[in-house]
C-alpha cells in the first residue's frame, strides 16, 4: 500500500469530519449543564468522552484496513467510528439517545455498533481486546479473511485482560493488531506514573509478536506502520502491539478541568499541523483545504440536524432486545 | 426413535454437543485441557480426537481472555462452547459475563448477538473447601441478559443443551458436580439418571418440572437440592407427609406461575437451595409467591440453604450446613406439625 496523494487528502477529510463531529457534539454538551454541571442535564446527557486529537490514529490505521476486517473501539471510539465509516447520521441520533440511533437509544456514545462496517466498541477498559482476537479466531474457522482491530488506550495496557489476550494472540498466531493510543494520561494518571516501562509496544516482545512505536501523531506514519501490521496479518505472521502517541486536547471526559496537566506537557493539534504538511506538499491549495473543512462542518450539521429532528425511544422500549428472540 | 438407554446427565449432554457439532460448523468448544480431557463433566469426550483441535480448543489458563473471545467469535457468527470447570471461577472472568456477553445485544439495539454457551460446574458436598464448592447461580442469574439453567437430570440435560445450542443468546448452562455423574464423584444418584432418547429433542426454559406430586407441602429445589428434597421426601412419607418436590430447571426465564401452582395447592413451601441463603434463590421464589397472594400460605414459608458462610472443609462441618435430606425433612415435619 503506498501513500498516495489520494489516500493523503483522505485522511485530511476523514480527520475534518471526526473533529466536526466532536466539535458539534461538544457545543450541544454543554446546552443544559450550564451554569449548574450535571451529566444528566441537556439534550446530550451521560458522560462523553471526545476523541479531540486522536484523529489521526482513526484515518491512518482505518485507512490501511479492508471492508472484511473488524474493529473493537474503547469508551473513546468517535474517531475510530467515524473514520470507519460508521453511519454518521444514527451515530449522531445515538448519541443523542434517539430512536433512530444505530441501537436505537440503548447505547449511547460508549457503545456504538454498527455491523455493516464491522465495528462495536464499549465502555469498560481493555473490554474490547478479547472479543476482537475472538472474531479474529472466527474467520480463521470459518474460512474467511479478516484482520481484527482493537482500540486501546495506554492505561489500559495495565488490565489483566490485555496479558492473557496479547498471550493467546501470541500463542496461536492470529492477525489481531492492538492499537495502544498513547495519549499520555488515563484520566488524571500520566503514563510514567502507571507504566513500568515507556512503551508498551516494547511488550510486544513479550508475546512474541511484533512491536511498533510511532511517535509522531502523524496520519502518514501512522498508516504505513498499520499497512505494515495489516501485511504481517494476512501473511500469516499474526499480531503486532501498534502503540501511537497522540492527544487528548478535550480532557478525558467533557467537564475535566485538566488542572493536573503541567504546562510543559501542553499537547499540539494534528489537524492543523497534517493540513500546513499537505500544503507544503503540494497534495493540495488553501483553497481545497478551507474546501475540506467546509464540507466536513457542512456533512456534520447535516447528521446533527437528522439526530435533533428524530423522535426518542417510547419509554416502553425499554424491555425490548434483553433477549434475541 | 425409541431406546430404554439410562445415561447419566454426562453422557447425555455428550449427545446434545455431539449431534450438534455433527450438523452445524458454527458450533466449537473452548476452556482449559478440553482437547485431552473433555471437559468437566466428559461433556466433550473424545471430541479432540473426533473434531480436532481447531474445534476443541484447549486454552492457557486465562478466563477473561478466552470466554471474552467467545463472545467476540459469537458476534461473528460463531457459537462457541464454553467449559469453565467450576463456578467458584467466575472471578476472574467476571466481566465478561456481566457486561460483554450479557450486554452487547441489548446495548447495540438488537444488531449484534452473542449466541454461546457457557457449561459450568456447581456446588459442593466432597471436601473441596470454599473456593471450590460454591454455587453462586444467584450471582449469576442476577444479570440481565443471561439466561441461566440448571438440569438436575439426565432427560433434561440432554433436552436443555440442544435448546441452549440453538439459542441466539448467552446462556449459562451450570450442572451441579454431585449430579453429573462422572466418574470422580463416585456412585451416581440414581434420581438424576433418567431414559433417554437416540434422537434429539429440546426442552424449553422456564418451566419447572414436577418430580413427585404431593398435597401438604410444596419442597422447590434446583440442581441437587432437588436430589435431596426427593430423599426427604421419601423419609417424609413414611410419617404420613406427602411432599411434592419442584424443579425450577431453570432460573432465567424463571416459571414463576409454575411454582405458584404448586404452592396453591399444598399451602406450604420450603425451598431448598444450595446456594447462600441472603439475597438468592430462596427469596426470589418465596417473594414471588408472595406478590401473587400471601393468603395461598397456611404457615410461613421456610428456607433450606447453605447459611452465609464460606463453605467449610472438615466433613463435619461441611455436612451440616448443605441443606441435607434431614434438615429438609425436619422443616417439612415442623411445617406440618
Amino acid at each position: 500500500m503506498t501513500l498516495t496523494p489520494e489516500l493523503r487528502r483522505g485522511f485530511l477529510e476523514k480527520m475534518a469530519l471526526s473533529r466536526a463531529f466532536d466539535d458539534a457534539m461538544i457545543a450541544l454538551y454543554w446546552e443544559g449543564k450550564v451554569p449548574i454541571f450535571a451529566f444528566g442535564a441537556g439534550p446530550l446527557p451521560g458522560e462523553l468522552h471526545c476523541s479531540n486529537g486522536a484523529e489521526p490514529i482513526g484515518a491512518g490505521v482505518c485507512g490501511a484496513l479492508s471492508a472484511d476486517d473488524m474493529i473493537t473501539a474503547d469508551h473513546r471510539p468517535h474517531h475510530v467510528a467515524v473514520c470507519r465509516g460508521v453511519d454518521l447520521d444514527r451515530m449522531s441520533a445515538e448519541l443523542l439517545g434517539k430512536k433512530a440511533g444505530l441501537s436505537q437509544g440503548k447505547g449511547g456514545h460508549m457503545h456504538i455498533y454498527d455491523p455493516a462496517v464491522n465495528f462495536a466498541s464499549s465502555g469498560i477498559i481493555a473490554e474490547g481486546m478479547a472479543p476482537a482476537a475472538g472474531m479474529a479466531l472466527a474467520r480463521r474457522l470459518q474460512k474467511k479473511p479478516g484482520v481484527a482491530v482493537t482500540f486501546l488506550g495506554e492505561g489500559a495496557a495495565n488490565q489483566g485482560a490485555f496479558h492473557e489476550v496479547m498471550n493467546m494472540v501470541g500463542l496461536w498466531k492470529l492477525p489481531v493488531i492492538t492499537v495502544v493510543q498513547d495519549n499520555e494520561w488515563g484520566v488524571s494518571t500520566a503514563k510514567s506514573e502507571s507504566t513500568a516501562i515507556e512503551r508498551n509496544s516494547d511488550r510486544a516482545a513479550g508475546y512474541g509478536m511484533a512491536g511498533e512505536y510511532v511517535d509522531s501523531n502523524d496520519p502518514d506514519d501512522i498508516y504505513e506502520a498499520a499497512a505494515r501490521a495489516v501485511k504481517r496479518a494476512r501473511d500469516g505472521l499474526g499480531g503486532t502491539i501498534l502503540e501511537l502517541k497522540t492527544a487528548r486536547l478535550a480532557g478525558h471526559f467533557m467537564g475535566d478541568q485538566q488542572g493536573y496537566i503541567p504546562e510543559q506537557m501542553k499537547q499540539a493539534d494534528p489537524i492543523p499541523l497534517y493540513r500546513a504538511k499537505l500544503i507544503r506538499d503540494g497534495v493540495i491549495t488553501e483553497a481545497q483545504a478551507d474546501a475540506i473543512q467546509a464540507a466536513a462542518t457542512e456533512r456534520m450539521a447535516k447528521a446533527m440536524q437528522f439526530a435533533k429532528d428524530a423522535p426518542y425511544p417510547d419509554a416502553s422500549e425499554a424491555f425490548d432486545h434483553v433477549f434475541a428472540a | 426413535m425409541s431406546s430404554n438407554r439410562i445415561l447419566t446427565m454426562s453422557r447425555a449432554g455428550r449427545e446434545a454437543l455431539d449431534w450438534e457439532m455433527e450438523r452445524r460448523d458454527e458450533i466449537f468448544c473452548m476452556g482449559e485441557d478440553v482437547f485431552k480431557f473433555g471437559g468437566i463433566f466428559g461433556t466433550m469426550d473424545g471430541f479432540g480426537a473426533k473434531y480436532g483441535p481447531e474445534r476443541v480448543i484447549s486454552t492457557p489458563i486465562s478466563e477473561t481472555g478466552f470466554i471474552g473471545m467467545a463472545a467476540g467469535a459469537a458476534m461473528a457468527g460463531m457459537h462457541p462452547v464454553i467449559d469453565l470447570a467450576y463456578i467458584d471461577f467466575i472471578g476472574v472472568c467476571y466481566n465478561v459475563l456481566l457486561n460483554t456477553a450479557s450486554k452487547t445485544h441489548y446495548m447495540s439495539g438488537g444488531a449484534v448477538k452473542v449466541p454461546m454457551t457457557l457449561l459450568i460446574g456447581t456446588g459442593g458436598g466432597y471436601n473441596n473447601a470454599a473456593q471450590h464448592s460454591q454455587c453462586l447461580h444467584a450471582t449469576v442469574a442476577h444479570i440481565p441478559g443471561a439466561k441461566v439453567v440448571y438440569p438436575s437430570n439426565a432427560y433434561d440435560a440432554k433436552g436443555m443443551l440442544h435448546t441452549a445450542l440453538r439459542d441466539e443468546n448467552f446462556v449459562i448452562f451450570l450442572t451441579h458436580k454431585g449430579t453429573a455423574g462422572v466418574g470422580w464423584m463416585g456412585t451416581p444418584i440414581k434420581t438424576t439418571l433418567s431414559e433417554v432418547p437416540d434422537g434429539p429433542y429440546e426442552v424449553p426454559f422456564g418451566k419447572v418440572k414436577v418430580y413427585r406430586e404431593g398435597t401438604d407441602v410444596t419442597i422447590v429445589g434446583l440442581g441437587m437440592s432437588v436430589h435431596e428434597s426427593l430423599k426427604a421426601a421419601d423419609a417424609l412419607a413414611k410419617d404420613g407427609i406427602s411432599a411434592e418436590v419442584v424443579d425450577l430447571r431453570s432460573l432465567v426465564p424463571l416459571d414463576r406461575d409454575g411454582i405458584m401452582e404448586s404452592v396453591s395447592k399444598t399451602g406450604r413451601l420450603i425451598v431448598t437451595d444450595e446456594d447462600y441463603m441472603s439475597y438468592g434463590v430462596s427469596g426470589e421464589i418465596i417473594a414471588s409467591v408472595v406478590e401473587r397472594d400471601p393468603t395461598v400460605f397456611k404457615k410461613p414459608p421456610v428456607r433450606v440453604t447453605t447459611p452465609d458462610i464460606p463453605i467449610p472443609f472438615a466433613r463435619p462441618m461441611e455436612q451440616a450446613i448443605l441443606p441435607l435430606a434431614p434438615r429438609i425433612a425436619d422443616a417439612a415435619r415442623k411445617l406440618m406439625a
